[in-house]
Order: structure tokens, then C-alpha cells, then sequence
């Protein structure tokens, strides 16, 4: 273990970003993910590297594929109406099959919204990133250490599979503290970017990195090669957390700093007596639906938590084939639940179940 | 003894433009430039939506697909990573002076060290006639029926001009390839255009006043003589800038 | 053992310098710590809250709404967040900027005029650092010399005067007897 210092989660983003070999970075301001590119813009030109200050989020995007088309290991960030305007450009990454890693320190939504912490970005990031039949590995921490940590798995990942990564944070997440711990792992089995467009050197066939197929069956093969990828992701990068689900009777679901606020009401739940356990998406693409499916075999009812008005609902009872009630308690527009509301809902679940 | 052959930087494939189209003209002129500066192998072009949509088969250097209007910033994520390559975008109007105008201005005034070949024909020949950003005033298309008006559709813009303005442009020339006089021009100037990149001078455009026969619904002949009558009082040809003039003067 | 702290005042007081000085030694004193600031569009003058957390056990929430420890600096956060303080904790307030005072017996209550202390002795903008003085010799949660040590740390030597004005209100906060 290295040494740990003390770091705002947006701050961790960027230097995890860097300590993972990530020295080109492409941004635009927004609150409250700013700090990802001052940090960037101060630490970059210190390790030989670039973060240039694009004219607006379509441009960012489109230079990180073009770093991204070239061979580099890229990077942007922003917020949620800034990941809109990225949208575009993310489908075309994913239509060029390039690897980079997309930041969405989200805020509430829709429209300006607001500038506090949110978690309204959940369709977005994990249904619909921009046109076409897609997906995007989808991280979400949920502590500083798993801001940098995450920042790491997210490039591997999309290095390996050549597919954008997203991480899906949060205004609170990015703006509070904890000690961090940047220690990488050598990684010796990422494949050699053989396909970038970068120069052939005369010394091989020229590259071409292109999204566009007049015949439908070369689309339509191009996509079912890009699911065939997506299955292995599924297969070999799926990540939770659980905690206390063994003998849990309810079973709350719940992602990034949401998960930590009912962390705490499951303590004091079980201080109470109430047999209530956590599972924790960390992917929330792919989603960890084995872990779920298992739980609704002893558990008798699921909750789920979140940032927004219930967008995970309906993942979580896919993932349980209806097997059980599946319930909905969040805050939304920036708007924070506190431990008490949540162990509340706890409490007001454990009565109906208890008659 | 002269001998006529294709360009070894130019694909050994058909072309699949209109008959009497001069993109088939501007894309021997980068070949014949690429080849020239013998770049082709550590050269990058980004291809834009539009009507050279499927430029990234015609070149043999290394290409890229770019959304509609965005070249210029896939061009300088591939520069600003990759410093030693050499990146050129190819867009027509619709992509270079509407959807992607920001781009455009942006990526000249930072004075991104790359080579813009801009294909000015007056109009959206891709999706089949739509007025183009630099329609002229009067002018026909499918979305300016009763001919463009300024007052109703606004005023075309003049590239060249509007970019001679910013700090970042190394060189910006309007040419054309109506007559072999001035394709001759176009070819010095696109070959300038990459020269000044590999020089590291920074930005420079070369617009190209271009036919489109099929959406003009004029024959070759007719589109070449139209663009001389109509395109060039409108969109005069030129040197708009170039930091080496003075230096040339002397 | 947790101990869950909210500074609240206004921006411009010093408040989320001061939690992050509680933050950074509780990491290396090897104990769990979380910092969250309530932020806003206005970097100066607007309400300004941190809630930070030390514990030996992993942090749940990182958001503390009835607080071990409340530092109040000014009337607005008084009002706002005495009431929630848990019964047995303890309330640090600014007197200079704070007149009222809490009718709570549930709770210790530690006026200490900081804001005075630091105009009368040349420390004008250390009034939160004055505070943490006073929150050092209150809670014990920390040793006096590694807080000390670990907040001038950071600071260039260049800058002796800005260490020295540290330490002189560090001192006094400890040494007033509220």
C-alpha cells in the first residue's frame, strides 16, 4: 500500500487519470467537476503531457477521438448537461470501436438544472449515450479511493475491449475529501493499439477508423461483433458490493454516494434489529443481476435507492424476474436523503412485512 | 518526357462522385501534394459528412471518420497527440461552415498546426440540394425554392475572409478548379498548405470553389461556366493571408 | 468511536480550511475521514458548511445532520444547526459574531469571542484557526503539536510569517478559557 493523501474525489479523478497513463486530456467548464480540469491543467504540463481547453463539450469529445483514433490513452469530463452535448460524440466512439474514459460528475437535471449532486444520469449513462445499439462500461464510485481506483479499471477496460468508459460520479463525490491511495498495477496484458490511425510508416496497410456502413449486414455485423465484446465485459468485468444479504429480509439496492447514506441506515437498522443488507452495483453497466437474482431467493423485499426518481427501478427487477416487491426511495434535483430518512423507509418496509 | 499517372498517394479504387464533380480534381490535388512532400506515411486525414463522406478510401495515408462538422477537433486530438504526424480534414461547406463552425473558428484561432481542404460549392449535394451556408443570394436550392434571401434565409459566409481575421491562421487562399490555369494555383496552394504544417507554421486553409452539376442541375460545362459568372464575384479568389508574404515580397 | 463535525458560517471565514485541517490529521493519525463542503454558485460570502467525519470504522454517509461537534461562526448557521447537535455534544461558537445564546442543557457550550481574539491580537482572518485552538483543548481529539505541526506543514518556509500567525492563534484559541 502507498502513501494516502488527502483529495477531493475530482482531484483523484485527474491524478488516477495521469498515475494510469493517461497524459492528454480534453475538457470544458462546468460545476461541479471543474476541479478535474484545473487539476489537469496544472499537473499536465509537469508530467510531459497536454490538457487543452476545448470551445464547447462537442468539441472535447471529438478531439478525445481523435487522440483516441490515433492511439492515445484520452480522457474528458463534465456534467450532466455537458455529457448531452458529448452524446453525439460518444456514439461515434462507440461506432469506431476507441477506448477512452468519458467523466459525468453529475448534477440534477433536467435542462440547467441545478448545480448539486445528483444521480438523474442513470438512463443516460447506462441505456441511451447516444444513438444507435450501444453500451458503455459504467463505473460508479462511491468514495474518493474508488474515484481513483475506478479511474484505473476504466481505462484497462476500455483499452482492453475498445469501448468508451464512463465513470458515473457525482457533484458530492467530486467535491468531498477522504485519503486516497494511488497505487497502480503494471498491466501487461492490454492489447497493442494496432489499429490506430496514427501514420502506417509505409510498414503496414493504411488504417481506417470509421463508423459508417452503406451495406446493412456489414452494420449489422459490426454490431453483433461489438456484442459478442459486450458478453465479455458482462462475463469478466461485473462488479458489487454486498453487505450483510446472507439473512437480509430486505435488500437495499443502491449505487455511489447513495450507497454510502444507506450504509449508515442499515447500521442503525440492524442496531434495531431489522434484517436488512446492501447490494452495490460498482458496474452499473454491465449491471451485477447474479448477485440480485440470488438475494431474491431469501430476501422478501428489495428497495431501491437513488439520486433521481427511480431509474434503476426496473433494472433491479428485471435482474429478480419480478420475484419480489421491488420499492423506490430517493431525493432528487440536488437534493441529498439523509440517514434518517432512509432508515425511516427501512422501518415503515419492516412493518409491512412484519403483519 | 511527361508522364501522366495516379498519384501513389491516391487509392486504387472507382470514385463514386456525380459526373462532373471536382472533387475527383481537388482529391489528385492532395494526392499529388502528399506525394510531392512524400508525407503519405506519416499522414492522418480526417474524412466529414457530406458528399466526400467516403474520402477515407481514396487516400492511402491513414484516415478517420469524423461526425458531421467536427474534423477540425478529431484533427487536433490526433495533432496535439501525435505532433509528429501530419493531419489534414476535407470538408465541404455544410461541414465546415455550419454544423461545424465553432469547430472551425476554434481549432484556427488556437492555430492548430493543420491542413483544412474546404470544398466550397454553394450547396448540400449529399442529401440531394438543400441550401448550403454559403448558398448565394438569388440562388436555387430544394430549401431555398423561390432563390435565397437574405431576409428570409440570411446571408452566406465568406470563409476565407471571416478566418484572415484570427491570429492563429497561418495562411488562408480561396482558388478554384474551373480551368487548368487555376487547378495549376489549387495545387500550389494545397501543396503550401501542407508545406507550412510540416514547417510547423500553423493553420491554413485552402478553400476550393467546386461545381456540383447534379444539384445545380447544370452539365459539366455549364456548372464551370455558372461557378465563374456567379461564384467568383461573390467569393473572389485569393490569397487572404499568408505570414510568409512579406518574407516572399522580398 | 466517530466523532462527526459540522463548521458552518459564512464563505470566507476559513471553514473548509478548518475542517480540512481536521481531515488531514485524522488521516495520519491512520483514522477513517470524510470532508464534504456544501457548495455553491458564490465562492465568497454566501453560507458556507463542511461536515467531516473521523472514525475508526468505514464512513457511511459523509453527510452530518446532527452533529458530535457543531462550530458555529456565524448567527444564520447557529440558528440553523444548534438545535440538531446530539445531546451530550458539544457547540463551539463564535461570541464576537454570535450575541444569542443556546438555551440547550442537553449539550457543552463553548462561547469563545474569535473573531475579537483575532482583530486584538494583529490575526485578522484567523478567527477560524483560533477556533480549531479552542476545539483541540474541548474534544482532545487530537494532539495539540502533531495538528500543529501538520497544519504548518503544507506551508512554504518563505512564508514564516504566515506559519508564525498559525501557530499564535492556534495558541490563543487553546489557551482561552471559555
Amino acid at each position: 500500500m502507498g502513501q494516502k493523501v488527502l483529495m477531493k474525489g475530482n482531484e483523484a479523478i485527474a491524478e488516477a487519470a495521469i498515475k494510469n497513463g493517461c497524459l492528454h486530456f480534453f475538457g470544458y467548464p462546468i460545476t461541479p467537476q471543474t476541479e478535474i480540469s484545473e487539476y489537469m491543467a496544472k499537473r499536465m504540463p509537469k508530467v510531459g503531457g497536454l490538457c487543452l481547453q476545448a470551445e464547447s463539450e462537442v468539441a472535447a469529445i471529438n478531439m478525445v477521438m481523435g487522440a483516441a483514433a490515433s492511439g492515445t490513452r484520452v480522457m474528458t469530463s463534465s456534467s450532466s448537461p455537458g455529457i448531452s452535448l458529448k452524446s453525439e460524440g460518444i456514439s461515434y466512439i462507440v461506432g469506431c470501436d476507441l477506448p477512452c474514459v468519458i467523466v459525468n460528475v453529475q448534477r440534477g437535471g433536467p435542462g440547467l438544472g441545478g448545480i448539486q449532486p445528483s444521480q438523474a444520469d442513470y438512463y443516460q449513462a447506462t441505456k441511451a449515450n447516444g444513438h444507435g445499439d450501444l453500451h458503455l462500461f459504467v463505473v460508479a464510485p462511491a468514495s474518493v479511493q474508488e474515484m481513483a481506483s475506478l479511474t484505473g479499471l476504466a481505462f484497462d477496460v476500455a483499452d482492453k475491449y475498445r469501448t468508451p468508459a464512463m465513470i458515473l460520479a457525482d457533484g458530492a463525490l467530486g467535491q468531498m475529501m477522504e485519503p486516497v491511495d494511488f497505487a497502480v498495477e503494471e498491466k501487461t496484458d492490454l492489447p497493442e493499439k494496432t489499429w490506430a490511425a496514427n501514420g502506417h510508416g509505409g510498414k503496414r496497410n493504411k488504417n481506417i477508423i470509421n463508423s459508417l456502413f452503406m451495406d446493412p449486414n456489414d452494420l449489422e455485423n459490426s454490431i453483433k461483433a461489438r456484442f459478442a465484446r459486450y458478453a465479455e465485459i458482462e462475463a469478466n468485468e461485473t462488479r458489487w458490493e454486498e453487505l450483510m444479504v446472507d439473512d437480509a429480509d430486505i435488500v437495499i439496492v443502491a449505487y455511489g454516494i447513495t450507497s454510502r447514506i444507506c450504509k449508515t441506515a442499515i447500521n442503525a437498522a440492524r442496531a434495531k434489529g431489522i434484517k436488512v443488507g446492501l447490494i452495490r452495483p460498482i458496474t452499473l453497466w454491465p449491471f451485477p443481476k447474479a448477485p440480485l437474482a440470488k438475494a431474491a431467493e431469501t430476501a422478501k423485499h428489495f428497495l431501491v435507492c437513488e439520486l433521481n426518481m427511480g431509474q434503476m427501478v426496473d433494472d433491479v427487477k428485471v435482474a429478480i424476474d419480478c420475484a419480489r416487491p421491488v420499492s423506490f426511495y430517493g431525493r432528487t434535483g440536488g437534493v441529498m436523503p439523509s440517514a434518517e430518512e432512509v432508515l425511516a423507509e427501512i422501518e415503515k418496509i419492516a412493518g409491512g412485512l412484519a403483519k | 518526357m511527361i508522364v501522366f499517372d495516379k498519384p501513389k498517394a491516391l487509392s486504387n479504387v472507382p470514385l463514386h462522385y456525380c459526373p462532373g464533380c471536382t472533387h475527383g480534381i481537388v482529391h489528385r490535388l492532395v494526392a499529388e501534394a502528399l506525394d510531392a512532400l512524400d508525407i503519405t506515411d506519416r499522414t492522418v486525414g480526417v474524412a466529414p459528412v457530406g458528399c466526400s463522406v467516403f474520402a477515407y478510401n481514396y487516400f492511402e495515408c491513414d484516415m478517420i471518420q469524423a461526425a458531421h462538422g467536427r474534423a477540425p477537433a478529431v484533427a487536433t486530438g490526433v495533432k496535439r497527440t501525435h505532433p509528429d504526424t501530419i493531419v489534414f480534414t476535407y470538408q465541404g461547406d455544410g461541414d465546415l461552415a455550419a454544423i461545424g463552425t465553432a469547430e472551425t473558428v476554434h481549432s484556427a484561432t488556437r492555430g492548430e498546426n493543420i491542413t483544412i481542404i474546404f470544398i466550397n460549392n454553394a450547396i448540400y449535394g449529399m442529401t440531394g440540394g438543400q441550401m448550403a451556408p454559403t448558398t448565394l443570394p438569388g440562388q436555387v436550392t430544394t430549401t431555398s425554392p423561390y432563390g435565397r434571401d437574405p431576409k428570409i434565409q440570411g446571408n452566406p459566409v465568406r470563409v476565407c475572409e471571416m478566418l484572415s481575421t484570427l491570429d492563429g491562421v497561418a495562411y488562408a487562399e480561396r482558388v478554384s478548379v474551373d480551368s487548368p490555369k487555376n487547378i495549376n494555383n489549387a495545387k500550389k496552394a494545397i501543396k503550401k498548405a501542407f508545406q507550412n504544417q510540416i514547417d510547423g507554421k500553423g493553420f491554413s486553409i485552402v478553400e476550393v470553389l467546386s461545381t456540383c452539376p447534379t444539384n445545380w442541375g447544370m452539365s459539366p460545362a455549364d456548372s464551370l461556366e455558372w461557378l465563374r459568372q456567379n461564384m467568383m464575384p461573390h467569393y473572389p479568389l485569393g490569397v487572404y493571408k499568408d505570414i510568409d508574404a512579406k518574407k516572399e515580397e522580398n | 468511536m466517530t466523532t462527526k463535525i459540522l463548521l458552518a458560517g459564512f464563505g470566507g471565514q476559513g471553514i473548509l480550511f478548518a475542517g480540512k485541517q481536521l481531515a488531514k490529521t485524522a488521516m495520519y493519525s491512520d483514522l477513517q475521514v470524510s470532508w464534504l463542503p456544501s457548495y455553491g454558485p458564490e465562492m465568497r460570502g454566501g453560507a458556507a458548511n463542511c461536515s467531516v467525519i473521523i472514525s475508526e470504522e468505514e464512513i457511511g454517509s459523509p453527510i452530518v445532520t446532527a452533529p458530535d461537534v457543531l462550530i458555529a461562526l456565524n448567527l444564520p448557521s447557529f440558528d440553523k444547526f444548534e438545535p440538531a447537535i446530539v445531546p451530550g455534544g458539544l457547540l463551539i461558537a463564535d461570541s464576537t459574531l454570535i450575541a444569542k445564546e443556546s438555551t440547550r442543557t442537553d449539550i457543552r457550550i463553548c462561547r469563545i469571542p474569535a473573531t475579537g481574539l483575532a482583530s486584538e491580537n494583529g490575526l485578522d482572518g484567523f478567527a477560524n484557526v483560533i477556533i480549531l485552538g479552542q476545539l483541540l483543548k474541548q474534544t482532545g481529539i487530537f494532539e495539540y503539536q502533531k495538528f500543529l505541526d501538520l497544519m504548518i506543514g503544507g506551508i512554504p518556509a518563505a512564508k514564516a510569517a504566515l506559519i508564525e500567525k498559525n501557530k499564535r492563534a492556534l495558541e490563543i484559541g487553546y489557551n482561552y478559557e471559555a
